[in-house]
């Protein structure tokens, strides 16, 4: 496993443009049934995987495949266009999952 | 609540109140490990919820930034600088196991380090150092985030899939169990009682005979 053990950022190219440049390897697609199709491939190979919330949001059947298994964690991130709030919502998702409720909805709004 | 079908006999009544006992006992451990199991969660997602506001914007700021970097100098002089990449990013990855959960354990293995700016200082500007300087600090804090992200998605699924077990257990399980032990119960007393009233029934006959 050489290539396993190290980071992907799959994006737009602008985006993914800085993990390269910081040494994870960067993967630019265009559209939605290219990053499909990027994602499963590199789901084989990383550990981390990187996605903009752009993307991810497209994918979501997908990313919840890889959900419940330790590897890989596919994380939303946001792009050069800045962030959906697509990510937070899946925190918000989780906590509703486990808990019932989002509780932590009030402490948020003590924070903004 | 549905009656189990079994024969009312004295061995069922015993089988049927070990299984209970065997099931009040499970519930309650499973109750305990549901309980552990949303305490550990609530630590975790508060520090992943912090963690992913941090990354957000550091990452908007960053990535900015390397948009005027790219801005400022020539394309394919950017594209050149980065395109043979100089230090990769390696990590190991272990598991962890909190709460019987295996969860990864990402830890950024820095033995391999190469130059970390693989290009010559003439044709690019100062701007790209910056940004990639930055970006090197906010990687390990990125994959800091993926390991609490990840682990707070197979808690949150492991959380959910005990929460049906409980609730099997309450609300189906025991309350059958109990309803069947007092059916089995009741029927083993009636019969109990019509054997003594045929006894004594037997025994007024044989006396009126005399």
């Amino acid at each position: 496993m050489s290539e396993k053990s190290s980071i992907a950022a799959l994006g737009d190219a602008d985006t993914v443009f800085a993990f390269k440049a910081a040494g994870a390897d960067a993967y630019a697609v265009m559209n939605e049934a290219e990053a499909r199709e990027k994602l499963r491939i590199l789901a084989r190979n990383y550990d981390i995987i990187f996605i903009t919330e752009q993307f991810a949001e497209k994918l979501p059947d997908l990313i919840a495949r890889y959900k419940t298994r330790p590897f890989p964690a596919v994380i939303p991130i946001p792009s050069v266009s800045g962030s959906t709030g697509y990510g937070r919502k899946l925190v918000k998702a989780d906590v509703e999952k486990a808990i019932g409720t989002d509780i932590l909805q009030v402490e948020e709004k003590k924070d903004d | 609540m549905a009656i189990a079908r079994v024969n009312p006999t004295r061995m069922e009544l015993t089988r049927l109140k070990g299984r209970l006992k065997t099931a009040t006992r499970g519930h309650k451990l499973l109750k305990d490990k549901s309980d552990e199991m949303i305490r550990q969660f609530m630590l975790l997602i508060r520090r992943n919820l912090s963690l992913r506001m941090e990354v957000e914007k550091e990452l908007k700021k960053v990535l900015g930034s390397f948009m005027l970097a790219k801005a400022v100098s020539s394309k394919t002089d950017i594209e050149e600088a980065v395109a043979v990449p100089g230090k990769r990013v390696k990590i190991k990855s272990g598991s962890k196991n909190v709460m019987s959960v295996e969860v990864p354990a990402f830890i950024v293995d820095a033995s391999e380090n190469g130059e970390e700016y693989p290009y010559g200082f003439a044709s690019v500007t100062g701007e790209l150092d910056s940004c990639i300087g930055a970006m090197g600090d906010l990687l390990p804090k990125m994959i800091e985030l993926a390991e609490v992200e990840k682990s707070c998605n197979m808690l949150a699924d492991e959380i959910e899939k005990n929460r049906r077990r409980v609730n099997a257990l309450e609300y189906v399980m025991i309350p059958e169990f109990q309803e069947t032990i007092k059916y089995i119960t009741m029927k083993l007393d009636e019969a109990e009682r019509a054997n003594t009233i045929r006894l004594m029934k037997v025994k007024s006959m044989i006396e009126g005979r005399k």
